[in-house]
């Protein structure tokens, strides 16, 4: 079968008339199971097989990949790593350190990745000052997904500011809705407490926070700040929220029994399947406070190194495809993200991916207010990722003091490091 | 001329000696490894550095040193013995009290032995999820008796931090007391019945006959009961993911749930291993003494 295969991809490439490309296959673990994302995915396959290169697909499902994770890991201690896995942000960096990731700069010097993409996210890429791994897509976490509807009905306006948030929360709970829609998950929580950190600090205090792990910073009168807006935040939302699904949250926005969500833009898959238009029956927009801001959330495929010499070689053309215009292009209208290349062409997106793309390459080219998540481990190790889930969920569900906050997250954020 | 006819038997005794051996060996190997032998590979991970990947880089006991300065792991091991205790005792009790009312050859006893025993057949995951539901404030128990015209009724224990531990042993109680009624009405059933008939005969009343007689020779029973329970409690993973995840905030964890975090979501595969031997130690620590009394009891009488 195999045998069979890498001699009908020999035939291809040979009718393609490219003369020395031997037919190599590229083995991809991916998480990506579901309608959507599958679909988005399968677009690389086929890239890949036009180029005559056999794909063998390594789908693991199962929630943000601890599975998939869990096999690559026992794959890459039996020393039989796939050709390709869904590694994203720091992880990047371990595995790299650990000695299993290929060297991309040639692919990259030969596409230009330094030009297409910001440095920021070039950053994530490279392990050691080599690239590593290749960028699929670009989420923005800090958005407000609004209910138009009942905020017309409640009076309010969409907030632009954290004071005008809690004013607007205040008018759609008084008119009798959910003013927030919350699933309490430890990284629902997280996700919230960082854009809100961001909102009160600015960029440069949440890069100093999250991203430099600065020890006074961390201990800054700004975060006692940030925790007790953020636990303002339990006054607006139900009593089921504890351990609620994020779709599901989203769905009460949807249906309008709620107000509003915090939510990175994946949440624009939930109104799109559900036959939304974005600007009449959804508002998308920043974060109250953290307009012109963007933390990123970046999904990745990290390379692993080859044995076989033609396999190294299709993992290169896969490379190269996965930020060629046409995969960034499908892929994301399919993913609700946006691409990374900052010269990609926005004209078939929507206004909220048209919103965020422009954000995004703003904050690029200012190098400034572009920040790796750090609820969605891209800023930090998973390991001061965790130590911080911890105190900030815990905060939310019991009545710790702002003070002792601070000082709990300063103490085993250092333990953690 | 002894020799052919000495031969014959000595094969066949060869034969007796080695088959069961033979047979059993592949289980015996496959149990050492992948049991013994992992519970000694984890020990020997939890005194290394490992984060993503297991490294061989021994660091002494700093990863329990660092185990047990974590907040978590001080909660989850209170959070254990509270949801233990209360898990062993209710079901204890639930499961005797069944067992005792069922045994007064009441009608349809087949019928409500089959009732009370269905929940074991669930998996953890479906009582977690169903409870879940029932317990969740805007869907189930508080909003149905709402209503019903009881306005002020509340019971939001699962999303209370100070109380969702507690609505674990009720979901865990729900499943596994009718499991612990089997034990028990199989003991019971197992008494000499003359021994009762002699004890109504000298005038003792049936509560006397329960405490003084019958309960008491229940003993056996208790233990396997109790060794059950104590393990289910221990190993308790998947009924607080489906009906909690942990949750609100890490006010349910438990110790199976961080170990598993910290070995597989955060690349902490040393603070992992080491809260794994922490368990064994503490499983250990119960059951030997335990099953060193009972054992020597069993043998004395």
């Amino acid at each position: 079968m195999k045998f069979s295969k890498s001699i009908l991809g020999l035939a291809i490439a040979g009718a393609m008339s490219v003369s020395a490309v031997q037919a190599g296959e590229v083995e991809v673990l991916h998480w990506w199971t579901s309608g959507s994302e599958a679909r988005s995915i399968a677009v690389l396959k086929q890239m890949v097989e036009a180029e005559g290169h056999t794909w063998k697909d390594f789908a693991v499902a199962g929630g943000a990949g601890e599975n998939a994770y869990t096999v690559l890991r026992s794959r890459a201690v039996s020393g039989n790593p796939p050709a390709s896995a869904q590694i994203k942000g720091l992880e990047i960096q371990e595995w790299g350190d650990l000695g299993f990731l290929a060297n991309l700069d040639d692919v990259a010097a030969a596409n230009h990745w330094d030009d297409v993409l910001p440095p920021v996210v070039a950053k994530v890429m490279k392990n050691d000052g080599h690239y590593v791994a290749a960028p699929v897509n670009v989420h923005r976490v800090n958005w407000l997904w609004a209910n138009p509807e009942v905020f017309k009905k409640a009076g309010a306006k969409v907030p632009t500011s954290l004071d005008e948030l809690w004013v607007a929360a205040d008018k759609i709970k008084a008119a009798g809705y959910t003013a927030i829609a919350h699933g309490g998950q430890p990284w629902q929580d997280a996700t919230t407490f960082e854009s809100i950190v961001l909102a009160v600090g600015g960029s440069d205090f949440f890069d100093k926070v999250f991203v430099k792990l600065d020890q006074k910073a961390l201990g800054s009168d700004t975060m006692k700040e940030s925790f007790d807006q953020f636990r303002k935040v339990k006054q607006y939302i139900d009593a089921g929220s504890p351990g609620r699904d994020w779709n599901v949250a989203t769905a009460m926005v949807i249906k309008g029994e709620a107000g509003m969500q915090f939510m990175g833009d994946w949440a624009k898959g939930e109104f799109t399947a559900a036959n939304k238009a974005p600007g009449k029956d959804f508002i998308c927009a920043a974060f109250p406070g953290t307009d012109g801001e963007f933390t990123f959330n970046i999904d990745s495929l990290a390379m692993f190194k080859q044995k076989n010499a033609d396999n190294a070689e299709a993992q290169k053309v896969m490379a190269k495809l996965i930020l060629s215009p046409k995969f960034q292009e499908t892929f994301n209208l399919n993913k609700g993200s946006i691409p990374v290349r900052i010269d990609q062409d926005m004209s078939p997106f929507d206004s909220c991916a048209e919103a965020s793309m422009k954000t995004f390459i703003a904050t690029s080219k200012a190098g400034k207010g572009l920040e790796p998540s750090m609820a969605h481990g891209m800023s930090t190790t998973s390991t001061v990722q965790g130590a911080m889930y911890d105190v900030i969920t815990e905060f939310f569900n019991s009545d710790m003091s702002s003070e002792d906050a601070v000082k709990k997250l300063t103490r085993s954020v250092k333990a953690a490091m | 001329m002894s020799q052919p006819i000495k031969m014959k038997p000595r094969l066949v005794d060869k034969i007796e000696y080695w088959l069961p051996k033979v047979v059993m060996s592949p289980t015996v190997f496959l149990t050492m490894v992948f049991i013994y032998g992992f519970i000694i590979w984890t020990t020997v991970l939890s005194f290394t550095k490992s984060r993503i990947l297991p490294v061989y880089d021994f660091v002494g006991f700093q990863q329990y040193v660092k185990l047990f300065l974590n907040d978590r792991w001080m909660l989850a091991l209170k959070n254990l013995a509270i949801f233990g205790i209360l898990f062993i005792v209710i079901c204890l009790f639930v499961g005797l009290l069944l067992a005792i009312l069922l045994d007064q050859k009441i009608r349809a006893e087949g019928f409500i032995r089959t009732v009370y025993l269905y929940p074991m057949a669930l998996s953890f995951i479906v009582t977690g999820t169903v409870w879940k539901w029932l317990l969740n404030p805007t869907v189930g128990i508080e909003r149905f008796v709402q209503s019903l015209g009881f306005e002020s009724f509340s019971f939001d224990w699962l999303v209370n931090p100070d109380m969702a531990i507690y609505t674990i042993v009720i979901a865990g109680v729900w499943q596994s007391s009718g499991f612990v009624m089997a034990l028990f009405l199989a003991g019971l059933r197992g008494v000499d019945n003359s021994i009762i008939k002699a004890a109504q005969i000298d005038g003792a009343s049936m509560v006397t006959i329960y405490s003084r007689i019958i309960i008491p020779s229940l003993r056996p029973v208790f233990f396997s009961a109790i060794i059950m329970l104590a393990h289910i409690a221990i190993k308790s993973f998947d009924l607080i993911v489906a009906l909690t995840g942990g949750g609100p905030g890490n006010s349910t964890d438990v110790p199976a749930i961080f170990m598993y975090q910290f070995s597989f979501t955060r690349s902490q595969m040393g603070v992992g291993a080491a809260s794994a031997v922490v368990m064994l130690m503490g499983i250990i620590a119960i059951l030997v003494p335990f099953l060193y009394s009972e054992l020597r009891a069993t043998k004395n009488v």
